[in-house]
């Protein structure tokens, strides 16, 4: 008898805080279980570097510079299912709190103006990557089949939504699992 | 020299005296303030802080919730096109770019000078005889390329307002088809004497026996309203008469109040007799500003008549009187607890219901609120006998209503017709042709095409406050819903997200797609957020604001697809250009400073 064919999993942070990451790692011991059906390419958990194909993506925090949009679309490209997570994938979230502000401000403040940075100059470093001038969600950039709201949204209801989806049925979060915050 | 806080001070205090120093007259002490300084000054709200012992959040949060109150100052001469799509559809895009051009500014901007500012605003309700526009809050119809460019001179000239040609500011009546309110003979007090044999306490039964029910779109029974408000304990008792008029594409109630003034107040006045209300006030929306001084005249002839005032036509008792409330340009403040919000001089957003205004409205007092033709209709009905009545129209939807005819067709203006009448006629009436589309009831209502033009108006089947735009085989219909979506989105009042955040998403997603970026994904999102829309607001606004999208899509899908790209996705904002400042600021223009679009 084969054994039932694992599903691929990969997780990344953009703009976010982990704290998704986080929450997802509150499933506590049923990752165990988790594991029998799932196994995890690219992610934090792994320290792969690039995403292989994938059945699921779950990305968390939103887009505010140009790596993130590389990483995103790596991801769009190889998972048959991308989810966003938490309010920063969603709706681009605290980070998002910059976008009434002038970027050229902001890097002039951080970089030139404020006291005790002598000779200060704004990092131009081709290794980094370039902020956008405002940090966006993820359905955006690319197409999103999935969200899970939340900051974060509970370990409970990353593992209804996942163990649905990976069970062939339409995820439902309902009542007590849905957060707005 | 005096200085600026005694500048402020002088004429404040006397706006105070007039509003008794009440902070629940902000709003009209705000208005008030602005025409003597033309924005509200900083040292004015200070003022205003010691004096009416509010905090500043207050004063700023009500002044910045109205379009027509300004924190800063926008130029000695604020022009404001009106921005309706019937507007539109007679050239006001292109006469606002002229007159821009003309006078060397941006639009939303303030002239070097400091001497003008040009911008849009809603639907100003002139769409028989537009385009149209304010100037310093002073509507002016019929612009062409010359009266605009005329306009542009006066303003450079500096001509005080009361200087430029009459003409310019004359609104027609456009009064094309009369029926039983439009034809009516009655003298002022006619209905009230009829009102008074009948006995206060059976006015609200007659009413409800006359069938008639509102005029402001909800179409509740008004016999049992002011039943409800008669029934309500309080010993102080209100009515409104909301005449804000703000649904674009409707402008019957500024007919009523330029020919039929007095009918509106018998009706109020009918109505605080059948309540026992003492007070009465009309919420006149800030466009109408001009007809202020002639309802105000109208309201002491009618005082020197006995017809307001203490002892109404001698019957000790019968006292009521009537106040004007001018809006300050927000739609919202149509809905009748935003208004009664505002009208208390908060932020128009509307309140829970229940409780209804007939128990808690006006500080939270019984108030009967109405609509302008609703008045006339019940002065109308109590007049002529609730029978008699009851045989106009339908009966479901009795007696007549007035119809706001705009758009492409000859013949725009005002339509009595009994309740009952297909769409199909009053296109015929007003000289279309070549129809392709009716929007019934302004852009909250419903969109009709060619194979529903025999339905008909009334609560059985097409129920309408009142405006009904044509659209020909000219005209683009994507366009019109992208109008109206904007229209929305920029009168949502903010209180609850699904309305406020989904209104924008909205308009962004109809940008795009008429940018040229859309694609299937976004037709199908726009239709997963009017379900949204449609189910989480907290009021009207928020529930018909996806109708104009729903209702097109459903009846001119092509008009949406044939803007689609052909792939699945495409990014909705663009991104190599969202990196055009980091690079500016990094000097950087290696491969790793832009984001290449993704091959397909
Ligand atoms: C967003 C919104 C805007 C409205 N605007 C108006 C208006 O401009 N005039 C009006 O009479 N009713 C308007 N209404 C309806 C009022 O809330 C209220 O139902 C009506 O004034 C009651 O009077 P009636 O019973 O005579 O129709 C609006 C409702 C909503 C939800
Ligand atoms: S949604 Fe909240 S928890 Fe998740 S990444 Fe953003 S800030 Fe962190
Ligand atoms: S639905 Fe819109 S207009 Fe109504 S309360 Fe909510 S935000 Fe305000």
């Amino acid at each position: 008898m084969s054994e039932k064919k694992k599903l691929r999993v990969a997780t990344t942070s953009l703009a976010g805080c982990f704290g998704c990451h986080m929450s997802f790692l509150d499933i506590d011991e049923r990752l165990i279980p988790l594991l029998e059906l799932v196994e995890f390419d690219r992610s934090p958990l792994t320290d792969i570097k690039h995403c292989g194909p994938c059945d699921i993506g779950l990305i968390e925090g939103g887009i505010c510079n140009g790596e993130n949009v590389h990483v995103l679309r790596e991801f769009r490209k190889n998972c048959k299912i991308l989810i966003a997570i938490g309010s920063c994938a969603i709706t681009g979230g605290l980070p998002a709190q910059r976008n009434h502000l002038d970027l050229g401000d902001c890097l002039t403040e951080v970089y030139l103006t404020e006291a005790g940075l002598a000779h200060g100059h704004i990092p131009n470093d081709p290794e980094l990557p370039l902020p956008l001038d405002k940090v966006h969600p993820l359905h955006e950039v690319v197409k999103i089949d999935y969200f899970i709201p939340g900051c974060p949204p509970s370990g409970d209801a990353i593992w209804k939504f996942l163990t649905d989806l990976i069970a062939g049925k339409t995820p439902e979060l309902g009542h007590g699992l849905i957060e707005y915050d | 020299m005096i200085s600026d806080v005694d500048f402020h001070a002088a004429y404040l205090d006397s706006i105070l005296d007039r509003y008794g120093h009440a902070a629940t007259n902000l709003l009209q002490i705000l208005r008030e303030a602005q025409e003597h300084h033309s924005y509200i000054h900083p040292d004015a709200i200070d003022y205003l802080i010691a004096k009416l012992q509010v905090p500043r959040a207050k004063i700023e949060g009500v002044a910045s919730f109205y379009s027509f109150l300004h924190l800063k100052p926008h130029g000695e001469y604020r022009v404001l096109f009106s921005d309706n799509i019937t507007d539109r559809m007679l050239g006001s895009v292109e006469l606002m770019q002229k007159m821009c051009q003309q006078l060397w500014i941006e639009p939303g901007k303030m002239s070097e000078d400091k001497l003008v500012s040009i911008g849009t605003t809603a639907c100003t309700g002139m769409c028989d005889q537009g385009p149209a526009m304010l100037v310093n809050g002073r509507t002016i119809t019929r612009l062409t390329h010359q009266r605009v460019q005329e306009i542009g001179q006066l303003i450079r000239n500096r001509t005080p307002l009361e200087n430029w040609p009459a003409d310019f500011f004359r609104v027609e009546d456009n009064i094309r088809r009369k029926g039983l309110l439009l034809g009516n003979t009655l003298a002022p007090g006619d209905a009230l004497c009829a009102a008074l044999v009948l006995g206060a306490q059976n006015i609200a039964e007659a009413l409800k026996t006359s069938g008639l029910r509102g005029r402001g779109g909800a179409g509740y029974s008004t016999g049992l309203k002011w039943e409800a408000c008669r029934n309500a304990p309080g010993a102080a008792k209100h009515v409104i008469c909301n005449a804000d008029e703000g649904e674009p594409g409707t402008f019957k109630d500024r007919v009523l109040l330029t020919s039929h003034a007095d009918l509106v107040f018998e009706g109020m006045t009918l109505c605080a007799l059948a309540v026992g209300a003492q007070h009465g006030y009309i919420y006149l929306r800030g466009e109408y500003q001009y007809l202020l001084k002639p309802l105000q005249a109208a309201l002491q002839r009618r005082r020197d008549a006995k017809l307001l005032g203490k002892n109404i036509l001698g019957h000790a008792g019968f006292d009521f009187d009537i106040v004007i409330h001018l809006g300050a340009g927000a739609y919202i403040c149509g809905e009748e607890t935003a208004l009664i919000e505002s009208m208390e001089g908060k932020r128009g957003v509307p309140r829970n219901r229940p409780p209804f205004p007939v128990t808690h409205g006006y500080l939270q007092q019984p108030t009967a609120l109405n609509n302008v033709e609703t008045f006339c209709q019940a002065a109308l009905a109590i007049h002529m006998g609730a029978e008699n009545y009851r045989a106009i129209g339908t009966p479901k939807s009795t007696g007549s209503k007035l119809i706001s005819v705009s758009g492409d067709c000859p013949r725009p203006g005002i339509y009595e017709y009994p309740f009952g009448v297909t769409v199909r006629e009053v296109l015929q009436d007003c000289g279309a042709v070549n129809t392709r589309a009716v929007q019934v009831s302004g852009p909250s209502g419903l969109c009709i095409a060619e194979s529903e033009f025999n339905r008909r108006l009334g609560f059985e089947d097409i129920p309408t406050a009142g405006a009904l735009m044509v659209f020909d085989d000219s005209r683009d219909m994507f366009e019109v819903a992208r109008n109206f979506v904007h229209f929305f989105a920029h009168d949502s009042c903010g209180f609850c997200t699904p309305c406020r955040v989904g209104t924008s998403m909205l308009k962004q997603t109809m940008d795009k797609i008429a940018e040229g970026h859309g694609t299937k994904y976004d037709l199908s999102e726009m239709e997963n957020l009017d379900r949204v829309l449609q189910t989480s607001s907290h009021c009207g606004l928020g529930r018909t604001a996806c109708n104009p999208v729903l209702h097109t899509l459903k009846r001119f899908r092509p008009a949406y697809e044939s803007r689609l790209k052909s792939l699945d996705f495409v990014p909705a904002f663009d991104l190599d250009g969202a990196l055009a400042r980091a690079r500016q600021m990094t000097g950087r223009d290696d491969a790793g400073a832009h984001i290449k679009a993704e091959e397909t």
